[in-house]
């Protein structure tokens, strides 16, 4: 039974046939294959958690790889590769999505967070710098009495 | 009450507001980005021992069909296949089978011993025509209407209730999305 | 039947927990010392009881007891019996059931060490602990009880995913858990705080070292379960900015800026309300978090239906502990007496800004984890959010913060000089200059990043040699009396400084790891031959080689380096039968200045495989420097000052008193 889990399983990796094994054969001209490794990391992983095709051994991340690779030889430019799997899988297959009026939000709330951060500093500073200007008054003359006669009550 | 304190229960109720909404929303997944487009072209032979490959004419008859992708090595697909079998067996609806990714071998067996609900199959062995569908894991259902336009597609094991409430009005022609070119 | 004894005393625990979260409440509000103390037998009770049902799951799952449902998803006879044991909390009612031990034990440390607190603000926080309990028990007894049967009682277990069968992936979540829960006394703390309307160096003392205890706990829970991802998910990524990271990535920052607010609390009576805000904020996220993947409203792809009736309670127990708090917050807080003032440029103003970045951050890696779901919600649009929204605005938010975490220590209170401080910290600044011109001029301008990454982590470490270095006089005076101050030095400062140099060496492996990683990717064939940095790396082919519970095929790489074989690396494919599955696992080899990583692939049908070598310099910094930041914690908890306790106030007997007049004559 081993022996034969383990002839499948090299068969499988030997394949050629029937069910392809997609292989990350880099392609012959290296601009291209950078170009491939580029677009790699911008494309989705659907099936993995959060991860780029460029990050994950999952069947559908080696499919795609091989299929940008393809494209790119097939003379496709950076944007017709994306554009092709987007066709197919909508905007979420890209990592960073478009810019649209949605995600616009999105982009920009960190900043109105830290203006909040910053605006709170600056008024917490402010505040500060106002309470030191008050300082601490003298006792008068009557008060000092006082103080002087619980002093001595304490002796 | 100094406004300043109020401020992180004020954002708590926000968020809780959206959490709450979210989670009375229908759990949908991505849809699909071929819906209201044609379905692609594509050309695929019989899953080995049965007759009738598929291809894109089969999907453009006029009336609407299902389209369901499976695959022997994919547990869910087992969950699902008894609501196909009674779906094949009960009514006159057209199911094909996308056969994703299999050894020939396996498909047919999984096949012979589970049922056949399928009026045709399609064997995609390379996993290219499932690239094409915008398919990114097993099992998935499609809903095409008569012209061959994508109306719906469902992800993952498909429920009674989905199936009452998506699939059957759609086979209808109702909820009917105009197909661009 | 050990399944039925687990059950019933969870249900007990329950009932305990009620009785422990509301009675003596009411027993310190209105002064009844028959209420009050009943909070600690209780909470020692409710302890006993989660413990033996912890261990009654534990036995069914070692006995591979599958007439118990949990075991029959979760295990199979075939399991070492490791991983059997983690695979009790692997699954979402064990892991709930594990969550409840450990906030019941906690409950039980302030029941049986709170011997010097005060005895009114013991019982509240063993109520509010109580309370947090009884959330935590109904979703456990009603919704996912983890000793449901069975029947037919099923011959296998379903659960014997690989994955799973790892160590860093099995065992990081008790220190998560640790983490999450820990901080849950922080919370409950500051909750018994506005009750009492009083915060003071006493309560600062006090919660200190939990939250210490509980932050160390949540740094390594979530440093392993990053060095997990490292060597089996993928190739070598640590962080994906996933909504299960980001849950637990939240609570850390939170729980890193009330750490060090609680010290301002301690030391100047002040910061008062931001740290009670803290600490109510920081386990509302561990809250929030767990339960935002318990409760599936953060969908994956495929994933299955989850039950509504479980998110829909959880998010009713967020609003009633989360909401409830806070609007306690915003009543009490204004009562807290304010205390000690500060100038805007002092340590104390430091540490504000360092809450006001965290938050900040926090907010941030919330809001890029959220908004998907808010969007869907307001617009039924569907979009994600990944690492470049991530990286793109939490990097820059660390960055001021970094700069301030080295200058930080080095003010003094109340009020500082800046110019001053600057100037004690020249030796600093001129390293840290001078490494980033050595980047410069090693690596170019390309990518800009690096220098400033390597400047960062310099800095930290810099700051922290200083800061050690003044405070034992190191050049000042003979060196065996800088020895001697260093050994009588606070722990916490030496844990201060280890774990603010532990960052340091962190980023430095970060910057060091992403800006020159090395990627080769070919196909070889056995006698292929590829160079990288400096090695040369030979491809000896692929053998079939038996596991105990898959198959794998191993590929052999021979390393040289100047003709000499330095390594010889075997990654590994395996196939698993149950549950069908296949697994990379890569092989990686430490090197001095960084990993090389390989990992073989699919054959292309002509005798070549798909392979891939890579060089990933100072990774390794970044798992040191994670366990430099541990380390730190535990130095600073073993701090004398933080167990003895705050000493006790002086009674009406032994002050002083008015003489009578007549004992004068």
């Amino acid at each position: 039974m081993r022996i034969l889990s383990i002839a499948i399983l090299l068969a499988g990796l030997f394949a050629g046939s029937a069910t392809a094994q997609y292989v990350d054969q880099p392609l012959s001209d290296p601009q291209l294959e950078r170009r491939a490794q580029v677009l790699h990391k911008e494309i989705r992983c659907l099936v993995c958690q959060n991860q780029a095709i460029s990050d994950s051994n999952a069947h559908l991340a080696r499919q795609l790889r091989v299929i940008v690779r393809e494209r790119l030889e097939a003379g496709d430019s950076d944007t017709d590769v994306k554009t092709y799997l987007v066709d197919r899988y909508g905007d979420w297959v890209l990592m960073r999505p478009p810019l649209k009026a949605s995600t616009l939000i999105l982009w920009i709330a960190p900043f109105v967070i830290l203006a909040f951060v910053l605006g709170g500093a600056v008024m917490l500073v402010v505040r500060r710098r106002r309470q030191q200007q008050t300082g601490v008054t003298p006792l008068d003359a009557q008060e000092e009495a006082r103080l002087a006669a619980i002093l001595d009550e304490q002796n | 009450m100094r406004l300043r304190y109020l401020l992180p229960a004020i954002a708590f109720v926000v968020v809780a507001v959206g959490l709450g909404v979210g989670l009375t929303l229908k759990p949908r997944e991505i849809p699909s980005a071929l819906i209201g487009k044609p379905v692609p072209e594509f050309s695929l032979p019989a899953v080995e021992g049965r007759t009738g490959g598929l291809t894109t004419a089969d999907l453009k008859t006029g009336s609407p069909v299902l389209v369901n992708v499976f695959a022997s090595w994919c547990g869910p697909c087992r969950v699902e296949h008894p609501l196909f079998m009674e779906l094949a067996r009960t009514t006159d609806v057209t199911i094909y089978g996308l056969n994703q990714r299999d050894a020939p071998a396996d498909a047919a067996r999984w096949l012979e011993t589970f049922g056949d609900p399928y009026d045709k199959t399609g064997a995609d062995l390379d996993g290219r025509a499932s690239i094409d569908w915008g398919v990114y894991g097993v099992p998935e259902t499609f809903v095409v209407d008569g012209a061959g336009c994508i109306q719906y597609k469902h992800i993952s094991v498909l429920t009674r209730e989905v199936l009452e409430e998506e699939i059957m009005p759609r086979l209808q022609g109702q909820k009917h999305v105009p197909c661009e070119k | 039947m050990i399944a039925e004894l687990g059950h019933f005393a969870i249900v007990l625990a329950l009932a305990v927990s009620i009785v422990q979260g509301t009675l003596p409440l009411v027993g310190a509000q209105r002064d009844i010392e028959a209420l009050s103390a009943i909070a600690r037998p209780a909470a020692v009770m409710q302890f006993l009881l989660l413990v033996f049902a912890f261990v009654a799951l534990t036995i069914a799952f070692t006995g591979s007891d599958f007439s118990v449902l949990n075991v029959w998803q979760n295990s199979h006879t075939q399991k070492p019996l490791l991983y059997k044991i983690s695979g009790v909390w692997g699954n979402h009612e064990g892991s709930l059931l594990l969550w409840v031990v450990i906030l019941a034990a906690f409950g039980f440390g302030v029941a049986t060490m709170g011997n010097n607190l005060p005895p009114s603000l013991r019982t509240r926080v063993i109520a509010i602990q109580g309370l947090i309990g009884v959330g935590f028990l109904l979703l456990l007894v009603f919704l996912s009880n983890p000793f449901e049967r069975v029947f037919p009682v099923p011959a296998q277990g379903n659960g014997l995913n690989p994955l799973l069968q790892d160590p860093g992936l099995a065992f990081h979540p008790p220190f998560l858990y640790l983490g999450y829960v820990g901080f849950s006394i922080a919370f409950s703390f500051a909750v018994a705080a506005l009750i009492e309307g009083k915060v003071d160096a006493a309560w600062a003392r006090w919660v200190r070292p939990w939250t210490l205890a509980a932050w160390t706990a949540l740094t390594i829970g979530i440093a392993m379960g990053s060095w997990w991802a490292y060597y089996e998910l993928g190739w070598g990524g640590w962080w994906f900015w996933d909504p299960v990271e980001n849950a637990s990535f939240m609570p850390w920052l939170l729980g890193t800026a009330l750490l060090h607010s609680a010290i301002v609390v301690e030391k100047r009576d002040a910061l008062k309300t931001w740290t009670v805000l803290l600490a109510i904020l920081t386990f509302s996220f561990s809250l929030l978090g767990t339960f935002i993947v318990r409760s599936g409203v953060l969908n994956s792809v495929h994933a299955f239906a989850t039950d509504p009736a479980r998110g829909v309670y959880i998010l009713a127990f967020l609003v009633v502990a989360i909401g409830g708090s806070l609007a306690l917050y915003a009543w009490r807080a204004p009562t807290l007496k304010t205390g000690g003032v500060f100038a805007p440029m002092s340590r104390e103003g430091s540490l504000v800004l360092n809450n006001l970045l965290l938050i900040a951050a926090t907010a941030t890696v919330f809001i890029g984890t959220m908004y998907p779901l808010f969007l869907d919600a307001i617009t039924g649009e569907k979009v994600t959010v990944g690492p470049p929204f991530f990286n793109a605005t939490f990097v820059p938010l660390m960055v001021p913060l970094v700069v301030v975490m080295a200058i930080g220590p080095m003010m003094p209170w109340k009020r500082a000089d800046l110019a001053g401080t600057l100037a004690r910290m020249k030796v600093a600044a001129i390293v840290t200059v001078a490494v980033a011109l050595l980047t410069l001029y090693l690596s170019g301008f390309e990518p800009i990043l690096a220098v400033l990454g390597m400047a960062l982590g310099t800095w930290l470490l810099a700051g922290a040699a200083i800061d050690i270095g003044e405070r034992t006089r190191i050049f000042g005076i003979s060196f065996g009396d800088t020895l001697k101050r260093g050994r009588n030095l606070p722990r916490s400062a030496w844990g201060g400084a280890i774990a603010h140099a532990g960052l340091g060496v962190a980023i430095l492996g970060i910057t060091g790891s992403l800006s020159w990683e090395i990627e080769r990717l070919q196909i070889m064939r056995p006698g292929d031959r590829i160079g990288i940095a400096g090695y040369e790396v030979e491809f000896e082919g692929v053998a079939p080689v038996p596991g105990p519970n898959y198959d794998a095929v191993r590929g052999t790489f021979r390393v040289y380096r100047d003709d000499e074989l330095v390594e010889v690396m075997t990654p590994e494919t395996r196939r698993f039968t149950q549950p069908s599955m296949v697994t990379t696992e890569a092989a990686i080899r430490p090197r001095n200045f960084g990993d090389l990583y390989a990992v073989v692939g699919e054959s292309n049908g002509d005798g070549g495989f798909a392979t891939r070598i890579y060089h990933k310099p100072m990774i390794n910094w970044l798992w040191v420097g994670s366990v430099m930041m541990a380390l730190g914690g535990l130095v600073s908890l073993t701090d004398r000052r933080l167990r003895v306790g705050a000493p006790r106030r002086r009674t009406a007997e032994t002050k002083p008193a008015l003489r009578p007049q007549q004992q004068a004559t």
